[in-house]
Formats: C-alpha cells, structure tokens, sequence
C-alpha cells in the first residue's frame, strides 16, 4: 500500500474507509460525512495532545552526531528518550548505524553547546534512556522549540514542519508524534459535530514514538504511557453510555487511554493522571469505547490489531481488500478508517 | 465567570496595561503567563508576581513572529495547565515619531499589522483547542479609540486596530455556543510608555492609570456573560464590582 507522503492537513474530504460490525459492512464515505454518520448525544473524544518538536541532534562524548528523540514528556525534569545513530529522516531508522553505547552520567551536546545528562540506560534497550537537561522546565521548554524538530518520516521527502504535526485543537505538549487520527478534523467538523448533538470531549494521552531502530525494543511498542482524563470529559461519557450512545475514540491513543483507565479500575473510569501499557487485540472486549476514527493500517501493524478489538477479522480483511484495490493511503499523513456499529444503518438512510 | 484557579496569557506583560492585567488577574488566584519580547523586564515583572504571592511563568516571544504561536501556547500550557482567559495587549504603534500614511513605508506597516492583527490571530488559534474544548474562555483584544476615529499619523497603528476590532466580531460569530467569548476592550488613554512614544508632549495628569483600568478589565473578564461576545467595551464606562 501507498503512504499518503505529503504533509497535508487532510480535511472534509480526505477519504474515510467505514466499517460497521453490526451490519457486517464496510463502505467508503468521506471525513466530511462523520456528522452524518453519528447520532446525537454520541461522544467523540479527542486527543489533545500537542506534537513537541521531540527530536534534537547530538554529539555523544565520542564527538559522533546521532538524534536523540524524547520519548515522552518530562517527570520532575526527566525525560525517556531514544538514541539513534549518525543520519536524519532520510534513511529509514532501520537501517542508520548503530548508536554508540552510552552510560549513566555521559553527557550529550546539544547544537548551541548546552548539554544534557544521562540519568539512566534501560535493561530493555542500550538505546532507550532517561535524560535530564539540568535545567528548569521553563527554561528547557524554549530550548526544545528552538533547537528541536519534529520526528520525521522516512516516507515522506521534505522536511515535516512543526504545524504540519499539530490537530486544529493541540493543547498540551505531550505528543512526541502527532495523533495523527485527528489530523483531518478541522473546526468547521468539530462544530458540525456538535450542532448534530455529538458531545465533542478531549483527554491528553502522550502518545509515543512509532520506532526506535531496535528490534527488541520495538517489539515492546507501544511502551507505557501517561494520559490525563479530565472530570468533564469521564461525566460526558458516563452520561452517554447510561443513555445507550456510542464512544468514538479519535485515535488508538484515546482508546488505549480510557481503555486501559476503566483496566485499572474495576470497568469503571476514573478521572485524573495514569499510564497504561494496555495493548489491545481481537481477544479485547472494549466496555467504553465503541468504535474509533483511526488511519488506514496494514494488516500486521499494532493498529491494525487494536481494530480487531472492534470488528472481526474477516469484515477487516474484506475492508482491506477495498483499501487495496482502490489506493487508499497508510501511515500518518493517509486516509481514515472508521470502525464504529450502527453506521451503515445511518449510510442507508441517507442514501435513501 | 470565577476567576481562581484559571490560567490566563497575557502579551505585552512586561510593563504597561500588560503587567497591571497580570498583577490583578494573579491577586484573584489566576495563575497567569506573561508574554513580553525582551527577558530582562520580562523576568523582572514575573518576580514581582510571585513576591506578590502569585502564580507567573514568563515567555520571551515576539508575538509579531507567526511562529511564536505554537511555541507560546505549547509553554502555557506544560508550565501552567489550560488557559481560558487570554488577553492580547501587545501591540506596537508602528514608527514612532508618529507619521503621516503618505510617508510610511509599505514594509512598515505589513510590521505593524504583524504586531497588532496576524499575532492576536495566530496565537487566539493556537490556544482554541484549550478555549473550545475547556470550562469557558474569555479572549480580549486591546483595541483602541484610533480604531474608530482617523487620527491623522495614526494610520499604521490605527488600521491594525480596527481590523483586530473585526477580527473579534468574527471570532465572537464563529464562536457563538461554543462557552468562548471574544471582546474588544478600548482601555483609553493611559499613561504608558506606548502613550509617551506616540504622544511625548502629552499632560499625563489627564492619563488614566494602567492599575485602575486593569480593575476595569478583569472586572469585565469576571463579569463577561453582562456584554454580548463580539461587543466592543469601552473600560472607562465599566465600574468595578465591589
């Protein structure tokens, strides 16, 4: 399949793959139908995590160049990062060389000189770090945005700008990839969404890298993850579900945030901070989420996977087929897949 | 709308109408983050705060920068939480010695319109994700009485205003049932520097006091369901509540 590889912020009329379990259905609309396709006092909760510009150059203490990626945001000023080797975005993280091993204690250099420390290595992976910029949150912040950039894409050629990662509604700096699921909605939707009566809530879920060049370590993706669920966004969902109305998660960083809350605690959600290294698949029976607007995903990918918590394998694969056969786009800057039940009564009635 | 525990971004705070806002709002338990491009009198004004109890974060930004925005709205909110109350006070007169249009250059004022419309613009954009998706936001525009008459020399500055009057009308109309309300506020003519720029021979005995119309202006922002959103406010008719 074809990844969607221009930086593009999508909009009414990107391409959405809908797939209705109930109905056994799937059909192509657009992400401009999505009012249409809801009903109202469903619940669409975003991802208001902003995209930090997570990735700096640095010099370990051999002098080599290799990227440090942040990969989360910070506790009490320490941050879990990645460490690649020499290269930038261009060559596939695969295949960059490898990074130089590293110890508790070694200083990395940033561009302007400033240096940073590492706090500590991971058993999981000689690359997977915790890091400190012996400074404070308010000075470290605008150092971020003036010597980092965004993760950027092997599969797309130019250069991917800060605003190009961010949904309309990015709020807190959390994200150290954009929550792509939510690229396309822009506020003319969002309004829409709610003049059709769809309660429109927002969590902040710090959504992680995609990669890490290291097998073993990606083999462990997603890694855990912090979220914070507000009161208003737990009593929007609480109400809608004592009333029978669907749970639209706008992205898999959403479903596994209230998923893995309602894990934690007895089925029931609970507002504030947490984490989750909840990892969702065919043998998850979701109790929040209905359904989820995501990207276009390849069979194999966690993406993937996490849909088959929501509709079968065989509806999947036929939806699949569909994809294929008509060039519909993957990876972050592609087209959408909605996985929700009751739409194709909706798409019937609207067709006739 | 109750003011404690609400996070407010201030531009222009580092002295002025800007820092009497951020003193007020931070006596009234809202945690304020105060924008301001020059980080010495900026520092200086958020240490100020905190000796006074409050809650300040200080961001060094040019607000005339377009890319300013996602960083400013990025710091606001990983330092200090979610805002819902912003107020566009930075804005710049443009040449000073003030001139006529006939001898401005071109350059001069796509700066000024930089400073007084696409920066209020911007940054109202970057932060709606917190105004829309929040407990209710109030964003004010620090317009002008040049907004509405045509002083000569004045025309840099005073078509930024007027426009940044329009642009709350639309917001307020975009806006509308979304809990964000969206207010232009002409402070009248205070005894500033801004004020000295433009006009050094002014009698400043006749200039209100930036502290008694900052009152003014929180006031409205604690009381703003009393005026309809889009609604240009004039703060010498507001009384401040007791």
């Amino acid at each position: 399949m074809n990844a969607g590889a221009s930086p593009r912020k999508g909009g009414e009329s990107q391409r959405l793959l809908a797939i209705d379990p109930d109905a056994n259905q799937a059909f192509e609309r657009t992400v401009g139908d999505l009012p249409e396709l809801l009903n109202p006092g469903d619940v669409v909760v975003l991802n208001d995590a902003a995209t930090i510009p997570a990735s700096l150059r640095v010099r370990t203490t051999s002098g080599r160049s290799h990227e440090l990626r942040l990969a989360g945001p910070p506790r009490a000023g320490r941050w879990p990062a990645v460490l690649f080797g020499e290269g930038d975005w261009r060559i596939d993280t695969d295949r960059r060389p490898a990074p130089d091993v590293v110890r508790a204690g070694e200083r990395l250099v940033l561009d302007d000189g400033t240096s940073l420390r590492i706090v500590s290595v991971s058993d999981w992976s000689p690359r997977l770090l915790t890091v400190h910029f012996d400074r404070s949150d308010a000075e470290v912040w605008p150092l971020l945005y003036r010597l980092g950039r965004p993760v950027q894409y092997a599969y797309v050629p130019q250069a991917v700008a800060l605003p190009q990662v961010q949904t309309s509604y990015a709020g807190r700096p959390w994200a150290v990839e954009m929550p792509s699921a939510g690229r396309p909605l822009t506020w003319l939707l969002l309004f829409a969404l709610r003049r059709r009566g769809v309660a429109i809530v927002a969590l902040t879920h710090a959504a992680g890298l995609s990669a890490t060049g290291d097998p073993l370590l990606d083999a462990r993706l997603p890694l855990r993850e912090r979220y914070e669920i507000p009161v208003a966004t737990v009593a929007a969902i609480d109400a809608a579900l004592d009333h029978g109305h669907r749970v639209l998660a706008v992205g898999t960083s959403v479903v596994r945030a209230l998923e893995g809350n309602a894990a934690a605690n007895a089925g029931v959600l609970v507002p504030g901070p947490g984490e989750t290294d909840l990892i969702l698949g065919p043998t998850f029976s979701p109790r929040i989420v209905a359904g989820v607007l995501s990207g276009v995903h390849e069979p194999g990918s966690s993406h993937h996977a996490l849909l088959g918590a929501f509709a079968p394998a065989d509806l999947l694969a036929r939806a699949h087929a569909h994809a294929v056969a008509t060039d519909l786009r993957i990876h972050e800057f592609g087209d959408s897949t909605l996985v929700l039940p009751g739409i194709a009564a909706r798409q019937r009635a609207l067709a006739a | 709308m109750e003011l404690s525990n609400r996070v407010a971004v201030i531009t222009g705070a580092s002295r002025g109408l800007g820092l009497a806002l951020a003193h007020v709002l931070a006596r009234r338990g809202v945690a304020v983050a105060l924008v301001a491009r020059t980080a010495e009198p900026l520092e200086r004004a958020v240490v100020s705060i905190r000796a006074a109890g409050g809650t300040a974060e200080g961001i060094v930004a040019d607000v005339g920068d377009p890319e300013a925005a996602h960083r400013i709205a990025a710091q606001v909110q990983a330092t200090l939480g979610r805002p819902s109350i912003l107020v566009h006070n930075a804005s710049t007169l443009g040449p000073v010695p003030l001139r006529l249009l006939a001898d401005t250059e071109p350059a001069a004022l796509v700066q000024a319109l930089a400073v007084n419309v696409v920066g209020p613009f911007a940054l109202t954009r970057a932060l709606l994700g917190a105004l829309v998706l929040g407990d209710g936001g109030v964003v004010v525009n620090v317009s002008s009485d040049a907004a509405v008459e045509a002083y000569p020399t004045w025309g840099a500055y005073s078509a930024g205003k007027a426009a940044l009057d329009h642009l709350t009308r639309i917001w307020a109309a975009e806006l509308a049932d979304t809990g964000v309300r969206v207010f232009a506020v002409d402070p009248s003519e205070m005894d500033t520097q801004m004020h000295a720029d433009a006009i050094p021979d002014a009698d400043r005995s006749a200039l209100a006091d930036p502290a008694d119309i900052a009152e003014r202006i929180v006031a409205m922002i604690a009381d703003a369901s009393a005026a309809p959103s889009g609604a240009r406010l004039l703060a010498s008719r507001w009384e401040v509540a007791a």
